[in-house]
């Protein structure tokens, strides 16, 4: 327990020490230190902006959805309205088509009419002739008595 | 108590407190002392090798793992050496910025040094008390103390340190006019009183290393007798009351090495305040 050179040795040794932890010891540790909670700061920041940025996505997404479906719809009802409408057109044409038919059928039939009509005229107006031969016995002239046959004939 | 029966325990203690100490002996010149009588006769002109040996195998444990952490140490996942050494770096870098308010890059790697340094020398102490004393006294040395703090040289030498960086700054940061008026003029703002404030002033400021070293050389001392004690009981009771002491001493062991160097920080800091 007596005070001797120990305690300069201990001093010059302390001293050491701490010349060589400040130069050599300190400064690599620290400085990892430093850049590590340097290197987290900047970590949570990106974390944090990816975060926002995807909101901003999904935001933004759901803004296009919203709009192709109001898109989609629209052009469903554009495409009712024509399809509609072509019907009505087709209806139309088909109405006017068949009035159309009907009116040729209608003009011929009564053109066979009119035909058949001047037929039986003239066939009677022979058979009138022949008749009349048959009653005179060649008597009467048959140019002679054409126009008056003729014109009976018309009167039919 | 393995130094056997023929020891009586006043013998037992006062070997286990005894230094291994070289130096000039009056009459055996310079030499190994072969009794603590031969050792107080060597006066100041000797050593405690085992104490200088402890505490410098110490230093360069501290120095060695804290470099091997610095080499290996990436900004990315720390391995688990560099885990441990950067937990007591941050506990320093808090406490050193909690308790010093000037800007000193020397202030955190002295306070580092100082706390590991001090809480490995302390450590030493929870070794069994008779294991290295026995195995040197096998090899031929008479005497080996192996907890430097237990010496007052030890932690003089250590508090002497901080006290000459104490001066140095207060005479940078002050200059040695604003240094001399502090110690002259405070506490009391008046001529008439310089001499009582310049007796005051360097008491308080003598008294700071010493009461460092006191309160480091008075825990580790007592506890280390306490250990020397407990040894001496029946080998089968030992256990009884070494091991809550023990226990009680990883405490005692780390508490003192931070006091010790919240202390010095505290002191510094005062060092580089204008008043």
């Amino acid at each position: 327990m007596n005070i001797n050179m120990t305690l300069i040795g201990q001093t010059i040794a302390f001293a050491i020490f701490v010349w060589f932890c400040t130069k050599y010891v300190w400064p690599p540790l620290s400085n990892a230190l430093n850049e590590r909670r340097k290197k987290i700061a900047d970590g949570l920041d990106a974390a944090s902006r990816a975060s926002r940025d995807l909101e901003q996505a999904q935001e933004q997404a759901a803004q296009t959805l919203r709009d192709s479906k109001e898109q989609a719809s629209q052009i469903l009802e554009q495409a009712n309205k024509r399809s509609a409408q072509i019907v009505e057109e087709a209806r139309d044409q088909a109405r006017a088509e068949g009035e159309r038919i009907i009116a040729g059928t209608r003009a011929e039939i009564e053109q066979e009419i009119n035909r058949a009509k001047e037929e039986l005229r003239a066939q009677v107006s022979h058979l009138a002739i022949i008749g009349a031969e048959r009653v005179l016995e060649a008597s009467i002239d048959e140019k002679a008595h054409r126009k008056l046959l003729d014109e009976l004939a018309a009167e039919l | 108590m393995a130094a056997g029966n023929d020891v009586t325990p006043t013998a037992y203690i006062q070997h286990h407190l005894q230094n291994l100490t070289f130096g000039n002996h009056p009459e055996n010149g310079w030499s190994l002392a072969h009794s603590a009588l031969e050792a107080r006769e060597m006066g100041f002109w000797a050593i405690h090798l085992d104490t200088m040996g402890w505490s410098i195998a110490m230093g360069v444990l501290f120095i060695w793992v804290f470099r091997k952490a610095g080499k290996i140490a990436t900004t990315g996942v720390p391995g688990k050496l560099q885990n441990a050494v950067e937990m007591v770096i941050e506990f320093i870098e808090n406490l050193v910025q909690g308790a010093f308010h000037g800007r000193n890059p020397l202030i955190a790697p002295l306070a580092l040094t100082l706390f590991v340094w001090i809480l490995l020398m302390n450590t030493l102490k929870l070794i069994p008390v008779d294991y290295f004393p026995e195995l040197f006294m096998r090899l031929g040395v008479d005497y080996m103390k192996i907890v430097p703090t237990t010496d007052p040289n030890a932690t003089l030498g250590i508090a002497l340190g901080a006290f000459f960086l104490i001066l140095f700054y207060s005479i940078k940061v002050k200059g040695v006019g604003g240094f001399a008026k502090e110690l002259s003029l405070t506490p009391f703002n008046h001529w008439a009183l310089i001499p009582f404030n310049l007796l005051l002033e360097i008491i308080a400021l003598l008294v700071k290393p010493f009461s460092l070293a006191m309160r480091l050389f008075g825990n580790m001392f007592a506890g280390e007798v306490i250990f020397i004690l407990i040894a001496l009981l029946p080998f089968w009771a030992i256990w009884l009351l070494d091991v809550p002491w023990a226990i009680f001493h990883i405490l005692v062991v780390t508490l003192q090495a931070f006091i010790f160097t919240t202390l010095s920080v505290v002191y510094l800091s005062a060092a580089h305040e204008h008043h």
